[in-house]
């Protein structure tokens, strides 16, 4: 006679979401957009066949037999204005247009996803590390560590999000940043990743410390503490298990919120640098278009609009799989 | 000569320009002429107040003892009695002018014009820290220790003699230019018992056509007819043809394009948006007026700190750079001409010339990429790492952007910074600042060459630390400084001499490669239906009072 072992949390978690149509439909959608931003260097070289970082304004192709100006002056009795070359809609050269500096936007979308989800990711992870030893810290020890760290987390709650974001980064942007040795330039990826990864801190770590200080008192805690067992063992082995599924779900809805900050701040000049390109950078490109070639600013504006909403489907399906009331939910 | 030559080059460009446009339709009083800009241009001082936005305003509410004519193109420059009966002719080796105050001009507020208001005026402009009054107006004796003292100033230079009813300025050195600069709207006359500090939004009582009703920063200008204004030349100060002009602040400029095409408005001050150009272009055609104006974009380096020390690394970017490329960002050849040299057409002294080209001459053609790349190679400086600060909106950032494409491809580590446009003016003048490269703009007060060599590369203009050190290069070569000086004192005797000697500066200047210029923009205005007979100036680009809107 066998008994059927009960499935573990993991395991029935990874069941409940593969069960999700729509978290593995945007899952799938999420895994497409990385794939093709990988493939950045491979479309700017082979399709594209241009430099997606080097202007290119006297240039010109040959489309259906003639040569084209990429910045064309425009067709009007007074001559005013030049114009980029429009969307071809085939597979190569300028298949969504030129932006002003004569740039291919469709190799610059890919380029510019990978920094944006770079971006939005590297500043995920820094905010939930952050977030995760401030909550459980604060939570755990209470009194003045905790009077202490959530008095620091209030402060930079007060400030309005945007507000803080671009305080830091017209500071950070300006001039770099060193610290010891490591010296950061004005146009280093890592100074977005850091303001961002900062400025969310708070709205994580609020609600890991609620948990950690609720975990503080219940019965396997107060056993591991009468057996002895040192604090960073309670820590390390008892609470943080605990609360790795809160940070898993927090981990999409952050990236969401990191990709939106991001493309705010490059619009404003005040996030990723040029050369290098971002959702949001491109979308300013495209801001002096938007009469003539719009598609320069709407493509990466959609590109946002669908990795964010992937982003969110996919964080509601991972707080389905991994919630226990869920769970109950499901088994009533 | 080569001055009258000049101007009459720009009367044909700007005949050429409008040709094709309608014929202006006879010009009839009254009506609202309403005029809209993205925001307000700070103080409402008129001694204070260094933008074209409010000069435009000034030049027909206020007077000076001379003034620009009021008129289109080159005729603008003109330099007419306004509230002096003369335009005196310099006596005592240069050193002294005698002006005849007109009797009878009341200011806007009842009170007559006097000798005292026109004495008060120029101290006033020592007291409120006028921008220039330590560069143009200390060359009135007395002047210097009004800088340093202004509270006590008394400018002795000026004596006045009320039974002629004269007003005499005794200079320290002759000054080809003070008739220039006293016919710009700083020296204007205000009330003499106008406070001694900077008025901020109040309106001081002028002589003008017009006066204020109401005046918001947040919000417009609102001008009326001055009711105790009298014709004494149309010349100086017409009397105007709109009973009110209203200007309204706070419309972004793609906004304003599309209220002036629906006629909510008659013009915008703001440049056109470059993607509503061909729009405009297509379907106001008749709407549109194009006009050259003497300004220069450029891209000075700082010639005191690497990599731009080194006269080779200049000199490879300055072949490299394909201006073409900068007047494509500006909107087209139809509102820019690429430029290697400082001075701009129009102004005395201006010959074409261009050394940094594939077939050096008169125009530029294209990148001579072969020699930027020997003048690389032998500056030693690839992998250097240059900061170009640039205004953050179009096209600043994006002619910043191909520029640090250029220096990449020279092997220079190049990126852009682009900073607000408040501040990014006196941040790249400060030497604090280390700034390598910037993309900037001058635009001339008067069309004298002084006014572009002189002010943006003269020892007097390079102030290291300051926020005001107009030379952003950094250049200063007593050897050239002597020179310009003998070009001004010349010009008071033998303009003709002097304007040869002026194309000289500015082709070693221009050789010796402190900035790349880049192109010498036009202005496109737009209209609406209704206004009829725009008129140009030189000076003050739009006359509002002299449109017709009925």
């Amino acid at each position: 006679m066998s008994a059927n072992p009960s499935p573990g949390f993991w395991s029935v978690a990874l069941r409940k979401l593969r069960r999700d149509r729509a978290a593995m439909t945007a899952l799938l959608v999420l895994a497409l957009i990385i794939l093709l931003t990988a493939l950045a260097p491979v479309y700017a070289a082979d399709i594209a066949r241009n430099d997606p970082f080097q202007s290119n304004l006297s240039g010109s192709i040959m489309l259906h037999g003639k040569s084209v100006e990429i910045l064309a002056p425009a067709d009007n009795p007074l001559h005013l204005g030049i114009e980029p070359i429009g969307p071809t809609w085939q597979l190569g050269p300028y298949m969504f247009g030129a932006d002003d500096q004569g740039r291919d936007v469709a190799a610059r979308l890919l380029y510019g996803g990978r920094n944006t989800l770079l971006i939005s990711a590297a500043a995920a992870v820094i905010c939930l590390v952050l977030a995760a030893i401030t909550g459980i810290i604060a939570g755990y020890f209470g009194g003045w560590t905790d009077r202490i760290i959530s008095g620091l987390l209030d402060a930079l709650w007060a400030f309005p999000i945007f507000l803080l974001a671009i305080s830091l980064s017209v500071v950070l942007i300006a001039h770099g940043l060193t610290i010891g040795p490591i010296t950061l330039n004005a146009d280093s990826l890592a100074l977005p990743i850091m303001i961002i990864g900062i400025i969310y801190v708070p709205y994580v770590a609020r609600p890991i410390r609620g948990q950690v200080i609720s975990l503080r008192e219940s019965e396997f805690i107060l056993a591991a503490r009468s057996i002895g067992a040192p604090a960073w063992r309670i820590l390390a082995l008892d609470i943080l298990p605990n609360i790795i599924t809160t940070l898993i779900v927090f981990a999409p809805l952050v990236i969401a919120l990191n990709m939106l900050t991001e493309a705010a701040l490059s619009f404003l000049s005040i996030g990723v640098q040029p050369p290098h390109a971002s959702w949001g950078t491109i979308i300013q490109d495209g801001e002096s278009l938007i009469y003539t070639r719009p598609l320069v600013a709407i493509a990466p504006g959609i590109a946002v609009v669908i990795t964010v909403l992937a982003l969110n489907i996919f964080g509601d399906g991972l707080r389905d799989a991994l919630d226990p009331r869920a769970k109950l939910r499901v088994d009533q | 000569m080569k001055r009258i030559l000049a101007r009459a080059l720009f009367a044909f460009a700007s005949a050429s320009l409008l040709a094709g446009q309608a014929a202006a339709a006879p010009p009839q009083s009254g009506g609202t002429l309403r005029l809209v800009v993205s925001s307000a241009a700070g103080t409402f001082d008129p001694q204070v107040n260094y933008t074209v936005e409010y000069a435009e305003m000034f030049q027909m509410m206020y007077d000076g003892l001379v003034a620009f004519r009021k008129a289109g193109g080159t005729d603008g420059f003109d330099i007419v009695p306004d509230l002096s009966t003369n335009v005196p002719t310099p006596t005592d080796g240069g050193l002294t002018y005698v002006f005849h105050l007109r009797p009878g001009i009341k200011f806007s507020n009842g009170q007559t014009v006097t000798l005292n208001d026109v004495v008060s005026s120029f101290r006033r402009l020592f007291k409120v820290n006028s921008p220039n009054a330590g560069t143009w107006y200390n060359v009135i004796v007395g002047g210097d220790a009004c800088l340093n003292k202004p509270d006590t100033c008394t400018l002795p230079g000026i004596v006045t003699d009320p039974a002629t009813n004269s007003i005499i300025f005794h200079l320290v050195h002759p000054d080809s230019e003070f008739l220039d600069q006293m016919a710009f709207p700083f020296a204007v006359i205000l009330p003499a018992d106008t406070p001694n500090h900077d008025m901020g939004t109040t309106y001081i009582p002028g002589t003008g056509a017009y006066t204020v009703k109401t005046y918001d920063p947040n919000k417009g200008l609102s001008l009326i007819r001055n009711p105790y204004f009298k014709l004494w030349s149309a010349d100086a100060q017409p009397t105007g043809y709109p009973d009110r002009v209203e200007y309204r602040f706070g419309i972004t400029p793609e906004s304003q394009v599309t209220a002036v095409e629906n006629g909510q408005y008659d013009w915008m001050f703001d440049t056109i948006p470059t993607d509503r150009l061909n729009e405009i272009a297509l379907k106001y055609t008749k709407q549109v007026h194009l006009n050259p104006l003497e300004a220069v974009w450029y891209a000075p380096f700082n010639i005191n700190i690497p990599p731009f020390n080194n006269l080779d690394a200049r000199l490879a970017v300055e072949y490299a750079v394909n201006l073409q490329d900068s007047v494509k960002l500006y909107g087209g050849n139809a509102l820019a001409t690429p430029t290697c040299q400082i001075l701009p057409p129009g102004i005395p002294g201006y010959v074409l010339y261009c050394p940094f080209t594939k077939n050096p001459g008169a125009k530029w053609s294209a990148p001579d990429w072969p020699k930027a790349m020997a003048y690389m190679k032998a500056s030693g400086m690839a992998g250097q790492h240059v900061t170009i600060v640039t205004q953050s909106p179009s096209p600043y950032a994006q002619i910043g952007v191909d520029l640090q494409s250029t220096l990449n491809k020279l092997g220079f580590k190049a990126d852009v910074k682009p900073i607000s446009p408040n501040i990014q003016f006196t941040y790249i003048q400060n030497t604090n600042n280390n700034v390598q490269m910037s993309v900037t703009t001058w635009y001339q007060d008067y069309p004298a060459p002084s006014d572009f060599l002189n002010v943006l590369y003269g020892c007097a203009s390079f102030n290291k630390g300051s926020d005001n050190s107009i030379n952003i290069s950094g250049f200063c070569d007593k050897a050239v400084d002597a020179q310009m000086q003998a070009a001004m004192l010349t010009t008071l005797t033998d303009p003709a001499k002097a304007d040869a000697m002026w194309t000289t500066i500015d082709h070693q200047m221009t050789d010796r490669a402190l900035a790349v210029n880049l192109f010498n923009p036009r202005k496109a205005d737009f209209v609406s239906a209704r206004l009829h007979h725009f008129v140009f100036s030189g000076e003050y680009q739009f006359l509002p009072q002299l449109a017709s809107v009925r």
